[in-house]
């Protein structure tokens, strides 16, 4: 009976081992409270930059910014000596559709097929994808994930990086993703004549205009009432045809994109051209066409051998100086971390650390049609901002803490686990 | 009268020449009042740097250059060394010579392009040197090459430094194991099967050393009446790497990996290694540290396979606070162009200092290339390869602004042109056009029905 007893106490002292084992490298999680963060040097990039100002977390928006905001039952983070930046937006990536680029099995941003407009980004987002964490403590918060491949690949989400669902991810915007065929040589390995070359697009063009002309037919008859199988990528287009849905129309090289901006002045649709990345070479074509663009890597290589080895740095700086809204995107999916850096990159290369930063926030806000509630910092928009210690563009700066729609985010990620648990080891060699 | 005018022509095309010639070859230079960043020095305010025949001959301030020397007034601005990229695959005609586990026999500098535009790029980035590397799809694959980015030359030999040490390549993972195990069904099909390629190697060079030993022993004694053993290149090679004559620069990622060759090195006596790429170093960066000539990372590349998984942007930070001689690599025409900015993140991912950072790509890839003798810092006696700044090289804003190899300018931000080719293909005019951000070029060449990713 005594041994029972011994036996049972040894139990319990192993289970409330075992109990205490699991406790042990406690998991932070984002929550909401009401937060004043006050003394701040505020860039709200649409109303200049506040010197020594409070801003006010409420229900997840920005419930004031002012001087000496009256605290109750705030939690106050002060932030003397630091600035408040809204949360950057990257422009085009495929960040949470894959978790390992070589691995087929966690790449889900293609689908079979060259007409797929159906297929949904926001679908396939992995909530807990291990680079979500590691994107978000850099300060960007918000991306478009975007499929890929084929003429119309599928269809863009934004996203936040903070929730458990893709659904309490959603940004609020979505795209249609469009492939503009290309009449270029492409690699060092493409030896097809230029007339080939054009027979090719002409013939890639010709089927993107016969899918349309359904798309348009098939809009009419649903206007109108008429019955019709299931026909998802019809009704997935025709949400472009009667504006449901922006087009983001990919197109690169400057032949394309003077045939792209002729393919879309006879289209009454949102259009945004995305890539452009010789658009420097007929920016004013584009300016002309009051067409917003999406750009970016901005740290990517010259498109031939013969231009500038800076013409990829300085192609966002003179796309806005011929008049483009231009907005910015890394392309990346493990690395969007890189956004503030591309604009660094930008603002080096004449665009200027002011429109830069506008790149990044408020143009992609508005091309976005989100601006209501985010990209940059002002009463009644939603709290995505963070704290950083100087100029978010700089390596040297460090982000202290991101909001996400007024969540307090966790600053730690599996890069910066790593670095804790390695950095001073045990047992040396 | 026409004799004179055809003199005086003569006369005139060996001016030009000469003029030509001292353009381009002799590297005398003098940059007044520049910030100097010396790397091992410390930095120097308002200081000149004198330069003679390629060589810094002083540092100091007031400094006076003879009547030709090019001057340069560098005010405000911020002068370091040439950055130097140990891991690079830039101006190679072909990177992998994949058809074999061990390919030592192989050697890069049969293969340079002189005619890269890259190197043009590298420099406008303010890169000097690159070391330009065998791929990964062998576990000991060829011997590469150190180059000094001496463009506009069409010698390909211009471009060697041939002062650098012999290095070569290794190769451990998953690159090794899907070129040979699952493309060939050969071994390596596993990072068991590595190990015994490697060691395999290691044993039949010193039979093949003991071999020639023997019959060389008989042959001083006179007492030869035997041929002599079979010549073998890649046998040969592998001797010299037991010997000392070779660093290896070996491709890795995991810690079991490393930690594998390492102790590999230890038994057979080499410890002329860097390990490159190296994502899991910081697991293993006590043992890095005290047996290995250092590691060659990356800034942030992480998860583009599953090998780098579980990797972290700390890594050069974890690295050089564990007192291993790191150095940030671009494996990319792309990221060459701007490892100064690579080697600033380890400061949002770290904190490390200005000059510990930059001495990642400057004075620690010297070291790993056996030539910290000659460059990777301004010093008196070193070659004067040099980067000018407008601001300091590790903001976002820092643009390079002029760049000398052997004192001798190669880019200059202010005359760059557009078309900076020295051979066109008129038969490809206009040139491609080619949407990239560097891809990673380790696995170039490599047939790709048997590889499937193109991943370094």
């Amino acid at each position: 009976m005594k041994k029972l007893k011994i036996l049972i106490w040894c139990c319990c002292f192993l289970l409330s081992q075992g109990l205490m084992a699991q406790i042990e490298g406690e998991v932070i999680k984002p929550y909401k409270a009401n937060f004043l963060l006050t003394n701040a040097k505020i860039y709200t990039v649409t109303k200049g930059i506040l010197e020594g100002h409070d801003l006010l977390i409420e229900d997840g928006l920005i419930k004031a910014i002012g001087k000496d905001i009256p605290h109750q039952n705030h939690s106050i983070i002060d932030c003397s000596g630091k600035s408040l930046y809204p949360g950057f937006i990257d422009s085009g990536t495929s960040l949470g559709i894959v978790e390992i680029n070589s691995l087929t099995e966690t790449q889900d941003y293609m689908e079979l097929g060259k007409f797929t407009p159906q297929m949904q980004a926001l679908t396939a987002v992995n909530p807990n994808g291990v680079a979500i964490p590691v994107t978000r403590v850099s300060g960007v918060t918000t991306v478009l994930t975007q499929p890929r491949g084929g003429y119309f690949p599928g269809t863009a989400a934004l996203i936040n990086l903070n929730g458990y669902t893709p659904a309490q991810m959603f940004g609020g915007f979505k795209g249609l993703i469009m492939n503009f065929p290309s009449a270029v040589r492409s690699g060092s390995n493409d030896n097809r004549s230029l007339e080939d070359l054009e027979k090719s697009a002409t013939k890639t063009l010709d089927e993107i205009n016969i899918l349309w002309e359904k798309a348009a037919t098939y809009l009419a008859i649903k206007t109108k009432g008429g019955e019709m199988d299931y026909y998802p990528e019809m009704e997935q287009l025709s949400k472009v045809l009667n504006k449901e849905l922006p087009l983001l129309i990919e197109v690169n090289a400057a032949k394309d994109i003077v045939l792209a901006l002729e393919w879309i002045k006879e289209k009454d649709v949102k259009i945004v051209l995305t890539g452009v990345a010789e658009g420097w070479k007929v920016a004013e074509k584009i300016a002309a066409a009051s067409v917003s663009v999406i750009t970016g890597p901005v740290l990517a290589l010259p498109t031939r051998d013969s231009d500038n080895y800076d013409s990829p740095y300085n192609n966002p700086a003179l796309l806005h100086k011929a008049g483009v809204k231009v907005a910015l995107r890394t392309m990346e999916s493990e690395n969007v971390r890189n956004l503030p850096f591309n604009a660094g990159f930008a603002a080096a290369y004449g665009m200027g650390t002011t429109e830069a930063l506008k790149a990044i926030t408020i143009n992609p806000a508005e091309i976005f049609g989100v601006s209501d509630s985010i990209g940059s910092l002002e009463e009644g928009k939603k709290a995505t901002l963070f704290i950083a210690d100087g100029d978010p563009f700089e390596p040297k700066t460090q982000v202290h803490q991101v909001f996400i729609n007024g969540y307090r985010i966790p600053m730690t990620n599996r890069h910066i686990r790593l670095y804790q648990e390695f950095l001073d080891r045990e047992m040396q060699p | 009268m026409n004799k004179k005018r055809l003199l005086l022509a003569g006369l005139l095309i060996w001016l030009s020449a000469q003029v030509y010639a001292q353009e381009n070859h002799s590297g005398d230079l003098l940059i007044k009042n520049a910030q100097v960043i010396t790397i091992t020095n410390g930095s120097l305010e308002n200081t000149d740097v004198l330069v003679k025949k390629g060589i810094i001959t002083e540092i100091g301030t007031n400094l006076k250059a003879s009547k030709n020397t090019k001057t340069v007034d560098a005010s405000g601005q911020y002068l370091m060394p040439g950055i130097i990229d140990a891991h690079s695959h830039l101006a190679l005609e072909v990177i992998n010579e994949a058809s074999s586990p061990i390919t030592a026999e192989v050697q890069m500098r049969d293969v340079i392009d002189p005619f890269d535009i890259s190197i043009y790029r590298a420099l406008a980035g303010g890169t000097t040197i690159s070391h330009a590397m065998h791929g990964s799809a062998n576990v000991i694959g060829g011997q590469n090459v150190t180059l000094k980015h001496r463009y506009g030359t069409r010698d390909p030999n211009r471009l060697i430094m041939e002062e650098a040490p012999r290095t070569i390549k290794f190769a451990l993972g998953e690159n090794p194991t899907r070129v040979h195990g699952i493309g060939k069904n050969l071994q390596p099909r596993s990072r068991m099967g590595v190990e015994a390629v490697i060691r395999n190697g290691f044993e039949e060079a010193l039979q093949y050393k003991a071999a020639w030993g023997k019959w060389n022993l008989e042959k001083q004694k006179k007492e030869i009446n035997t041929a002599p053993p079979k010549y073998s290149s890649r046998l040969q090679t592998l001797v010299d790497i037991l010997e000392g004559k070779i660093i290896i620069h070996c491709h890795s990622y995991r810690a079991d990996e490393i930690y594998m060759l390492i102790q590999v090195c230890k038994e057979y006596g080499v410890d002329k290694i860097v390990f490159s790429h190296v994502n899991e170093g910081f697991k293993v960066a006590p043992e890095l540290a005290k047996y290995t000539m250092g590691a060659s990372v990356f800034s942030d590349w992480w998860a583009y396979k599953f090998e780098v998984y579980y990797s972290t942007a700390y890594n050069a930070a974890i690295l050089t606070k564990n007192g291993v001689v790191t150095s940030i690599n671009s494996d990319s025409d792309e990221l060459i162009r701007h490892l100064y900015h690579e080697a600033a993140k380890t400061q949002r991912y770290g904190g490390l200092t200005d000059n510990e950072a930059l001495a990642l790509i400057t004075i620690n890839p010297a070291k790993q290339l056996g030539i910290d003798k000659y460059v990777g810092s301004i010093e008196v006696g070193k070659q004067a390869d040099l980067v000018l700044f407008d601001n300091h090289p590790l903001s976002i804003y820092a643009i390079p602004q002029m760049t000398w190899v052997d004192g001798i300018k190669y880019f200059d931000r202010k005359s760059d042109q557009a078309d900076q080719r020295i051979k066109i293909n008129l038969k490809r005019s206009p040139d491609p056009f080619r949407l990239s951000t560097g891809s990673h070029d380790c696995m170039q060449d490599v047939d790709m029905s048997f590889t499937e990713n193109y991943h370094n």
